[in-house]
């Protein structure tokens, strides 16, 4: 079974369909692009697949469980990660702390443990410091470890956000326009972390855009969607080349 | 990095054991009297009302408006809880009731912050504020209205078990207690949530479980220094712990800085001593409150700590190098 898969996903607010049977299944080491116009339901997928909504109908599927009904932590703990379109970093915390949040179920002791400082809360907090530090390394961003989140630059904090989504090591990556708000030199360096993402982590990657440079660049996959429906499916060159695709969003 | 800790460890007991020296050494010489011991102990009540309110509004960033509600639960039941041990004739140090009486009152405290917590909790926004705002009136008035605890004529005959010693090691003990689960996984968990409440369950915290940690903590200790004060004064009346009481608490945490337990401390003993300081004009003492916080709010809006912490060993590394002490410095773990 794919890593992540949907059937029939429907989500309906009173009487609208913002999301109309919207199929996916993306598998390990897959990137896939969600693209569309605005209020194509994009996001609505997103936060179906993340547990924020409970979708109307239909099914979901993350490493093979049952995600429907789940909050979002808990999709978390079924290997389920995300960015948002606005960053969502810790701003006044550390960027190592940032981090060791994301660790939260790693660590293993309890408040007792934590409050009364037994040896079990110092074990726990060393070997958090040097995994997230050591996280921070894979992203080059060790230099910046005691940094406060808000004072790094834009591009930086979306590393970050990325890097913590995948602190919490997901079997599935969520990103919600990565690129939004940056510029091209930034989009390019994110281009290159979402390639080494790839290459380094054993994981599927599903990616809202509307930077099509990037979405053609790196997907192998692509899906269209309009008013909540797909209207294609296939990969960067022959969703480049359709009809369809360039009536509703590309443009002739 | 553990030795280092283990150090500052050891400064702090040792700042703390001078501390009680000198103050005991003050208290038998006779230049703090009895007057002074009494202002002494409520500052201690204080800065355990404040730090633990600085828990739910400053870590967890909940707006709490009724810590008197929980201040009033822990002093009752601690109040009733000595007083049927000593009617029952049980032969236990003072001490002993009192840590009895004091851990009863923060157990009834921290269920009934889970009867409010929990639905009001699993919902984002500011409705724990309203909760506790009416729950704060609501615990007086039923208070006000039973007989075992006296009714509106106040309950008489509570023994005094709060002595100087005891609250000092109370407050030490209350405020390592909650520094050290501030700055533990859960304390990080419980920061995450005033940070970015998605973004916090979106990395896997749950939530709604972190939050009502953060605020029954709160409660247990409200309740902790509500039963100290009790023990204290000897005779309560449900109209000390009104709204305005409420108020009292946070505007202390609003200036130490919310997030910043020393910054309570320092808040707690300064807006203790200053109204007894200015009891000529105690008509005036809300006039200078609210202007106090006006002033804040424009000048320096984080409070006076922001979120940092003073160190002892920062201060004494900046005394050996000569400079001057900045509380807005960034300082480390585990200091």
């Amino acid at each position: 079974m794919a890593l992540l898969e949907t059937k029939d996903l429907t989500m309906q607010f009173g009487g609208l369909t913002a999301v109309d049977n919207f199929e996916i299944s993306v598998d390990k080491d897959e990137l896939v692009g969600l693209i569309g116009p605005n209020g194509a339901g994009k996001t609505t997928i997103f936060n179906m697949l993340t547990g924020v909504y409970t979708p109307t109908e239909g099914s979901i599927h993350i490493g093979g469980k049952n995600a429907i009904g789940k909050t979002p932590y808990q999709i978390v703990k079924l290997g389920g990660a995300r960015t948002f379109q606005n960053i969502r970093l810790f701003k006044d915390l550390k960027v190592i702390d940032n981090i060791k949040i994301a660790y939260h179920h790693e660590v293993d002791y309890n408040i007792l443990n934590g409050v009364f400082r037994t040896k079990k809360f110092w074990q726990g907090e060393k070997k958090a410091y040097e995994e997230a530090l050591e996280f921070l390394k894979i992203f080059e961003m060790e230099d910046y470890a005691d940094t406060l989140a808000k004072n790094l630059p834009y591009g930086k904090q979306r590393k970050l956000e990325i890097a913590r989504a995948l602190a919490t090591k997901p079997k599935i990556l969520m990103l919600d326009e990565p690129a939004a708000g940056m510029n091209p030199q930034e989009t390019k360096e994110l281009m290159e972390t979402i390639h080494f993402i790839k290459d380094k982590f054993d994981i599927a990657i599903l990616l809202i855009e509307h930077d099509m440079n990037l979405v053609m660049g790196i997907c192998e996959r692509i899906v269209v969607i309009d008013y909540g429906k797909i209207i294609a499916k296939g990969t960067p060159d022959e969703i480049k080349n359709n009809p369809d695709v360039i009536r509703v969003y590309l443009g002739e | 990095m553990k030795k280092d800790t283990l150090k500052s460890y050891l400064i702090n007991l040792l700042a703390i054991v001078v501390l009680f020296i000198i103050m005991k050494m003050l208290i038998s010489n006779g230049v703090l009297n009895r007057y002074y011991v009494g202002i002494i102990v409520f500052i201690g009540v204080n800065i355990i009302l404040a730090s633990s309110l600085n828990i739910a509004t400053g870590f967890l960033g909940q707006l709490a408006l009724g810590h008197a509600g929980f201040m009033a639960t822990g002093a009752y039941t601690s109040a009733i809880t000595a007083m049927t041990l000593i009617d029952r004739g049980v032969a236990l140090p003072n001490s002993v009731i009192l840590i009895i009486s004091l851990i009863a009152a923060g157990t009834v405290s921290l269920l009934v912050s889970l009867i409010i917590g929990i639905p009001s909790l699993r919902l984002r926004g500011d409705y724990l504020g309203i909760i506790t705002l009416g729950f704060g009136e609501v615990i007086r008035v039923f208070i006000n209205n039973i007989k075992f605890t006296g009714g509106a004529q106040g309950l008489t005959g509570i023994p005094m078990l709060t002595t100087f010693d005891n609250t000092f090691w109370i407050t030490v003990f209350v405020i390592f207690v909650l520094y050290t689960f501030t700055n533990s996984k859960h304390g990080r968990a419980i920061i995450s949530i005033r940070e970015d409440e998605i973004a916090a369950e979106a990395v896997g915290i749950p939530t709604t479980f972190y939050k009502v940690l953060g605020f029954s903590t709160a409660a247990f200790f409200g309740g902790v220094g509500g039963g100290l004060y009790a023990h204290y004064l000897a005779f309560l009346d449900p109209n000390i712990f009104g709204f305005m009481r409420s108020v009292e608490i946070l505007v202390i945490v609003v200036l130490g800085g919310m997030g910043s337990l020393t910054g309570s401390i320092i808040a707690a003993i300064v807006l203790t001593i200053l109204p007894e300081a200015l009891r000529d004009f105690a008509q005036y003492r809300l006039l200078i409150y609210s202007f106090l916080l006006v002033a804040m709010m424009i000048f320096r809006p984080q409070g006076l700590f922001g979120t940092a912490e003073f160190s002892m060993k920062m201060f004494l590394h900046k005394l050996r190098h000569n400079q001057i002490i900045s509380p807005r410095k960034e300082i480390k773990d585990g200091d």
